[in-house]
């Protein structure tokens, strides 16, 4: 059985969770549920009512998302009702076969990766993968790979270079993990092969932010030709506690750490550091799932097709063009 | 003026002297060793590079003079000292970025964490960088993986070897995303000199954490530590309240990262140059320099 059909939940019958800044929506939503109850064992005609109250929610929660901060943002990126990589892979590809193991210590779960077919086309995915439940949570590491993780995501991106196939990551990692074995074999080394392997694999490479972009956690599989993430995703150096506690000397002022760091999809498009935002439905991309991917789907599409148009020394010298092009200096 | 500096030689109460003698006598004439605690005298350590004489405990050391004492006397050019830093962000946290590089600059004397050079290694042209870990614990951001790629395409033109003192905190938070992509950027051209086959060294001094350790600094042909050096991807503190256990004895210290399988080799700094200078030769198929006549040195002058 693979996982990741298991992986699917049933969202029509799973309350959305909704976060603080939601809290207005929710309480509409509250409300329409309560009338429809009503509805069920009463002859009044409350159908118009209910219409408009869902015409209201929908406006408000346009008015609500039209305005996000950043910090709301991070907490839509780790919403736990998010899709994660099982989840889009599931949707996007077909006859997806995963593959287990870096063939020298162990199948890091938090990195999960294997062959499969976009459109038809055969391809390699490779993504951070959460879990849902606690328990799966807790056995994929909460999506934080060790040094195995980024061994094994190395081995199959040289297997999808060997035999032409070309490379789809789906970042979704809080970071690497910080932990005494990870430090033993080596972190730092396991994702420092991997940025210098990217940038010079022999394959077109396209790597999407799909929930939380964390630091060289996530750059270890996010080095390519084309970096795109969905509109409510994060990328960013060190996570928002972690820079606040830092440099504010308080996890407290997480806040003012997304701001200043510009953490947004919207925000390192503006700089220049991603190539696209795929814009995510309503509310989110765990309100729609399928929604969501069928976008993403499209995107990958169109990308692999400009990419696959170009002769790999091309593909190479522009790849290398656009990462060492990455810096704010001035020449004096 | 007093009148007992009237009686005084002119000579003797120039301004001139003044600096010097105040130059000649610092306020730190003696140091304690921080490994064995024993009172130094300063020139003395200076003189072994920053090496505790008693105990051999390796003090962390600027990274000109790093370079100065590493490199040949002559023929020294410094790479990329054009590039400066600039707040693309206007980055502010409890202090302003700019306000935190311009006191930086005027604490260390360098406009940003690396210093670059074209030099010699015992008669042989290498390129050579090191961090400054004074300047905001030597993080990387733009100037910093600008410098070191600019380093490393003189590297790759002249087919020389290149060498790099890593001591960092890791990546600069204050160029958020941008410093995280100048590990994408160093380690992008270091896979190109692997591919050319031209030697990339790299040394591995203390502290080398985060962003740096897990780019350029673990990407040598050869990775070389110095003793006792802290090196990981992950900070102690931090791992600490991952795991909720105290750390052991000597964790992500160089010999723990010998016995791991992580680098080559510790080096005692007294012995990096010649150590370094031995190897870049056999991987460059160059003659020992143990053994290279000495006229070879004498007649370089006349070749300019």
């Amino acid at each position: 059985m693979n996982e990741y059909q298991v992986e699917q939940p049933d969202r029509e019958v799973m309350s959305l969770n909704f976060l603080d800044f939601e809290r207005p929506i929710a309480e509409l939503e509250a409300k329409i549920d309560e009338l429809r109850y009503v509805g069920d064992d009463n002859d009044l005609n409350i159908s118009e009512e209910i219409r408009r109250l869902q015409d209201k929610s929908v406006h408000l929660t346009e008015q609500i998302f039209s305005n996000l901060s950043a910090w709301q943002i991070a907490q839509l990126a780790r919403h736990p009702q998010r899709p994660h990589t099982l989840d889009y892979i599931g949707h996007i590809f077909t006859e997806f076969e995963e593959m287990h193991g870096d063939r020298g210590f162990a199948d890091d779960p938090a990195i999960v990766g294997g062959a499969a077919r976009l459109d038809g086309r055969p391809v390699m995915v490779i993504g951070h993968q959460k879990g849902r439940d606690t328990r799966e949570k807790v056995r994929r590491n909460f999506g934080m790979p060790r040094p195995e993780g980024y061994r094994k995501a190395l081995r199959l991106m040289e297997m999808a270079e060997r035999f032409d196939l070309p490379l789809i990551t789906l970042i979704d990692t809080p970071g690497a993990y910080p932990g005494v074995g990870a430090e033993e074999r080596g972190q730092s080394e396991a994702i420092a092969r991997n940025l210098m392997a990217m940038s010079r694999l022999r394959t077109p490479i396209v790597a999407t932010v799909v929930g939380e972009g964390g630091s060289g956690g996530a750059l270890g599989i996010g080095v390519g030709d084309q970096l795109l993430m969905l509109g409510y995703s994060t990328y960013s150096v060190i996570s928002p506690e972690g820079c606040a506690s830092i440099l504010w000397k308080s996890a407290d002022r997480a806040q003012d750490a997304a701001e200043a760091m510009g953490i947004t999809a919207s925000r390192l498009h503006e700089l220049g550091l991603i190539d696209q935002v795929i814009q995510e439905p309503l509310g989110g991309a765990h309100r729609d799932p399928a929604g969501m991917a069928q976008r993403l789907r499209e995107v990958l599409i169109e990308k692999l097709d400009m990419l696959a148009a170009k002769d790999f020394e091309t593909l190479l010298a522009e790849r290398e063009r656009k990462i060492q092009g990455y810096g704010n200096f001035r020449t004096a | 003026m007093s009148w007992f500096q009237k009686l005084m030689p002119s000579r003797i109460r120039t301004d001139a002297t003044e600096k010097a003698r105040n130059r000649s006598v610092p306020e730190g004439l003696w140091t304690k060793c921080p490994g064995c605690s024993a009172v130094l005298y300063r020139p003395e350590v200076e003189r072994n590079h920053e090496v505790c004489p008693k105990c051999a405990h390796h003090m962390r050391i600027g990274a000109r003079t790093r370079l100065q004492s590493f490199l040949d006397a002559d023929d020294r050019t410094e790479i990329g000292a054009a590039v400066k830093p600039v707040d693309a962000l206007r980055f502010r946290d409890s202090k302003k970025y700019k306000d935190r590089l311009t006191q930086a600059q005027k604490t260390t004397g360098e406009d940003d964490a690396l210093v670059a050079y074209h030099g010699r290694l015992r008669g042989s042209p290498v390129v050579a960088c090191a961090f400054e870990f004074d300047f905001m614990g030597g993080s990387m951001g733009s100037v910093v993986g600008e410098r070191f790629v600019r380093a490393a395409a003189i590297a790759l033109e002249e087919r020389i070897p290149m060498v790099c003192f890593a001591a960092s905190g890791g990546a600069r938070m204050q160029e958020a995303l941008f410093s995280l992509m100048q590990m994408a950027k160093t380690s992008a051209m270091l896979g190109r000199m692997r591919e050319e086959g031209v030697p990339y060294i790299s040394v591995l001094t203390d502290p080398t954490m985060g962003g740096v350790s897990a780019s350029l600094a673990t990407l040598g042909d050869v990775n070389i530590a110095e003793p006792e050096a802290l090196i990981g991807f992950a900070g102690p503190r931090v791992i600490e309240q991952t795991v909720r256990e105290t750390l052991p004895e000597g964790f992500q210290r160089a010999e723990f990262l010998l016995e791991h399988g992580a680098i080559d080799m510790i080096v005692d700094r007294r012995e990096m140059r010649d150590t370094i200078a031995r190897l870049f030769a056999i991987l460059t198929h160059q003659p020992s320099p143990d053994e290279q006549p000495a006229p070879a040195e004498v007649e370089e002058p006349a070749t300019e």
